[in-house]
C-alpha cells in the first residue's frame, strides 16, 4: 500500500527550506492558474448562459394575422379565433397557435381579449347568453366589455391590437399577457 | 471456479478498495432504538432511484419536442411495451417521493432530530425538499397536454409576480414570448439534466452528513441537546449500547423499501398514469387545467386568500416559507427534542398537515370553479308551469346554474338556491340579479324585462 511514502521517495529531494523566490514563483504560478481557470470557465459559461437567455434577447415585433372577414363577426357578437404568434419556429407545430375573443361593439369597431385570465392566466371561456367571460381555474368572471366582474382576477382581460384591413378582421399578434406584482 | 472468482475478487480489491471504503459505512454504529420511525428517509431515496430508472425508460421512447412531444406520448401510453405501466411507475414514483419527502422531514421535525450537531442535515434536507417540488412540477409538464400548456402559463403567471423582473423571469421559463418550440425542451432540460443533477449533489451531501454527525437517537424527555458535550455523550452512547448499520437497522429500510417499491408499481398496473388531455394546442381552451395532487394545496390556496393580498402571497409567501425553514436550526438549535417537551411543535405539525390536507381536499372538490358540464335543469326536473320552464331554462342559460345548486343540480361557487324562495322576497331577488355584488356578477346588462321576472318568478318559487 505504502507506493507514495514521501520519506523514501528519492535522495535528490531533501526536504529543504523554499528560497524566497521560490515561494514567490509558486505564489504567482499558483495565481495564473486561478486566472486561467476563471477564464477557462467564463469562456464556456458565456454560451451556456447565451442559451438560457437567448429567448430573452430575441426582438418579435408585432405582426398581422387576419381572422376573418368582418361580416363573420356580426355585431354584438364574440367570437373566439385562432392565429399563429409572431415567427414561429418551425418545430413549435401546433403550440405556436394563439386564440383571442374578438367583439364588434359596432360596425367599424372591434374589440379582441386575450384569452388569459388575468389571474393565473387559465384561458377564459366567453358564455354568450350570460354574456361573460369565465375562467375555470378559479373562478374568475368579466363582464363583456372585458372588466371583473367577480372572482380573483386583478385587472380586466388584456386586449390585442385589431384593425380591419384588406377586407379583412387583424388582430397584431402579442407576448402573453403576464400580470405584475404592481397590477394589485 | 470458485478459486479463480476468489482470486479476482481479492485482485480487484487490492487495485481498488473498494470493499475497504464501504464496509466502514454499512457496519457504523447506529443508535439501537432507531425503528420503523427512521425508514422514510431511505424510503425517499428509493423512490429518486426509482425515478431515475423509470426517466431513463421514459427518455428512451419521449420526443422533448414542443411539436412531437404529445404524439410520442400517446405512442408510450397506447403501443410502446409496457410503456403505460412506465408511465405509470414514473407517475406513482413522484407521488411517493412526495409523500415521503413530507413524511421524514415530519418525523425529523417532531423528533427534533435537526438540533445540534444535524443543522445542515436539515438545510440541505430542505434544499431537496424543494428540488422534489420542482421535479415535481416539471414532471407534470413534460405529459405535454393542454393540461401541461396551461400549467405553464400558470407558473409563468407566477413568477411574473415577482417585482420589477417578474416579466422576464416569466418570459425565461417559457423560453420567449409565448408558448412554442423552445419551451419544452428548456422543461426537458430542466427536469432531466439541471435539477437530476443538484439532486444527486444534494442527496450525496445529505447523506454524507447523515453518517457524520450520526443518526439522532430517539429523544427522551428530560434529555436536551447540549452542544458542549452532546457529540461526546453521543460516541460513548454508540460504543456502550451502537448497532451495526447493516444489517441490525437497514433491514427496515431495505424492506419498507422494496415494499413501497412493488405498491408503486401495482398502483402503475391496476390504476394507470394520468390520462393525456387534449392536444398542446394553446388555441384549445374549452380545457380545465388543474395540477397533479401534489400541487395541488398552493393552487386552491391561490383561489381562496383575499384577491387584494394575492400579489403579497404569490412573492413573499415562497420567501418566508423558504426563510423560516432555513431559520429553524439556529432558532432552537438546542434543548430538548422530545415531542413530549415540545407540545407546541407537534401542535404545529398538526396545523400544517390539517391545513395541507384541507385545501387538498377543497382543490379535489374546486367549489370555487363554475360548473360548465352541469346538466339544463329544465332537462332534469320537469316543469308543467311554462312561467318556471322558461325560468329554468335562462337559469341555465344565463351561467347561474354554474355557480348556483338547485335540487341536485349546478355548481357550488354560490349559494344553494334550492329553497331561496323562503326567505328572499322577489324584491330582494331582483336586486341582487340586477346589480350582482358578493363576489356575483351584475346581470342587469344581460337580462330583458320579460327574462328577468321569469327568472325572479322561478327562484320565487324554490320553496
Amino acid at each position: 500500500m505504502n507506493q507514495e511514502n514521501p520519506e523514501t521517495t528519492g535522495p535528490n529531494q531533501l526536504p529543504i527550506a523554499n528560497p524566497p523566490d521560490n515561494d514567490s514563483r509558486r505564489d504567482f504560478m499558483m495565481k495564473v492558474s486561478l486566472g486561467l481557470g476563471g477564464l477557462a470557465a467564463t469562456a464556456v459559461a458565456v454560451p451556456v448562459v447565451g442559451a438560457l437567455v437567448a429567448p430573452l434577447l430575441a426582438d418579435k415585433s408585432e405582426v398581422w394575422r387576419s381572422v376573418g372577414a368582418p361580416d363573420q363577426f356580426p355585431v354584438g357578437t364574440t367570437k373566439l379565433v385562432r392565429f399563429e404568434n409572431a415567427d414561429p419556429l418551425k418545430w413549435a407545430g401546433e403550440t405556436a397557435h394563439t386564440a383571442a375573443w374578438v367583439r364588434r361593439e359596432t360596425d367599424d369597431d372591434f374589440v379582441v381579449f386575450s384569452v388569459n385570465c388575468t389571474h393565473l392566466g387559465c384561458p377564459v371561456r366567453w358564455e354568450a347568453d350570460a354574456e361573460l367571460f369565465m375562467c375555470p381555474c378559479h373562478g374568475g368572471v368579466y363582464y363583456r366589455d372585458g372588466t371583473v366582474a367577480a372572482g380573483p382576477p386583478p385587472k380586466p382581460l388584456p386586449r390585442y391590437d385589431v384593425r380591419v384591413a384588406g377586407g379583412q378582421v387583424q388582430v397584431g399578434t402579442a407576448p402573453i399577457p403576464i400580470t405584475k406584482f404592481s397590477d394589485g | 471456479m470458485k478459486m479463480i472468482l476468489r482470486k479476482a475478487g481479492a485482485w480487484l480489491e487490492d487495485r481498488t478498495g473498494v470493499v475497504s471504503a464501504i464496509k466502514p459505512i454499512m457496519n457504523h454504529l447506529v443508535p439501537p432504538g432507531a425503528k420503523w420511525a427512521y425508514v422514510f428517509g431511505s424510503a425517499t431515496l428509493f423512490c429518486f432511484m426509482l425515478q431515475i430508472v423509470t426517466g431513463i425508460g421514459l427518455a428512451l421512447l419521449y420526443q422533448p419536442s414542443s411539436e412531437a412531444a404529445y404524439q410520442s406520448l400517446r405512442f408510450i401510453t397506447d403501443q410502446a411495451t409496457f410503456g403505460r405501466v412506465l408511465r405509470g411507475i414514473h407517475f406513482f414514483g413522484a407521488s411517493g417521493m412526495v409523500l415521503f419527502v413530507g413524511v421524514h422531514m415530519i418525523r425529523v421535525y417532531i423528533m427534533a432530530a435537526y438540533k445540534y450537531p444535524r443543522e445542515m442535515n436539515w438545510i440541505t434536507g430542505v434544499l431537496l425538499l424543494f428540488l422534489t417540488i420542482i421535479m415535481g412540477f416539471t414532471g407534470q409538464l413534460l405529459r405535454w397536454d393542454s393540461n401541461g400548456v396551461w400549467s405553464s402559463v400558470v407558473a409563468a403567471q407566477n413568477l411574473g409576480r415577482i417585482p420589477l423582473i417578474g416579466t422576464t423571469m416569466a418570459r425565461l421559463l417559457l423560453g420567449g414570448d409565448t408558448i412554442g418550440a423552445q419551451t419544452l425542451s428548456r422543461f426537458f432540460a430542466y427536469h432531466v439534466f439541471l435539477v437530476p443533477a443538484l439532486m444527486f449533489a444534494f442527496i450525496g451531501f445529505h447523506l454524507f452528513l447523515v453518517i457524520r454527525n450520526g443518526i439522532s437517537e430517539p429523544p427522551k424527555a428530560g434529555q436536551p441537546v447540549d452542544p458542549k458535550t452532546y457529540r461526546k455523550w453521543y460516541e460513548a452512547m454508540l460504543k456502550r449500547e451502537g448497532v451495526p448499520f447493516w444489517p441490525d437497522a437497514a433491514w427496515r429500510d431495505a424492506m419498507f423499501g422494496a415494499l413501497v417499491v412493488i405498491a408503486i408499481v401495482g398502483l402503475a398496473i391496476t390504476i394507470g398514469p394520468p390520462a393525456l388531455t387534449q392536444p398542446p394546442d394553446p388555441s384549445i381552451i374549452n380545457t380545465t387545467p388543474a395540477p397533479d395532487w401534489y400541487m395541488l394545496p398552493i393552487f386552491a390556496l391561490f383561489a381562496l386568500v383575499p384577491p387584494k393580498t394575492e400579489p403579497y402571497l404569490i412573492f413573499f409567501g415562497p420567501i418566508l416559507a423558504v426563510g423560516a425553514l432555513f431559520a429553524l436550526p439556529f432558532l432552537s438549535g438546542t434543548g430538548e427534542r422530545s415531542p413530549i417537551r415540545r407540545p407546541w411543535a407537534v401542535f404545529g405539525v398538526v396545523c400544517v398537515v390539517v391545513a395541507v390536507g384541507a385545501l387538498l381536499l377543497v382543490g379535489e372538490i374546486a367549489p370555487w370553479s363554475p360548473r360548465f358540464d352541469t346538466k339544463p335543469l329544465a332537462t332534469v326536473v320537469s316543469y308543467h308551469d311554462p312561467l318556471l320552464e322558461r325560468g329554468a331554462i335562462l337559469f341555465y342559460k344565463k351561467g347561474c346554474q354554474y355557480c348556483h345548486m338547485v335540487h341536485g343540480e349546478g355548481g357550488i361557487k354560490g349559494p344553494n338556491l334550492s329553497v331561496i324562495g323562503r326567505t328572499w322576497t322577489a324584491n330582494q331577488l331582483t336586486v341582487q340579479i340586477v346589480n350582482g355584488g358578493g363576489n356575483m356578477p351584475a346581470y342587469g346588462g344581460s337580462l330583458n324585462n320579460g327574462e328577468l321576472h321569469d327568472l325572479v318568478a322561478f327562484l320565487s318559487a324554490q320553496k
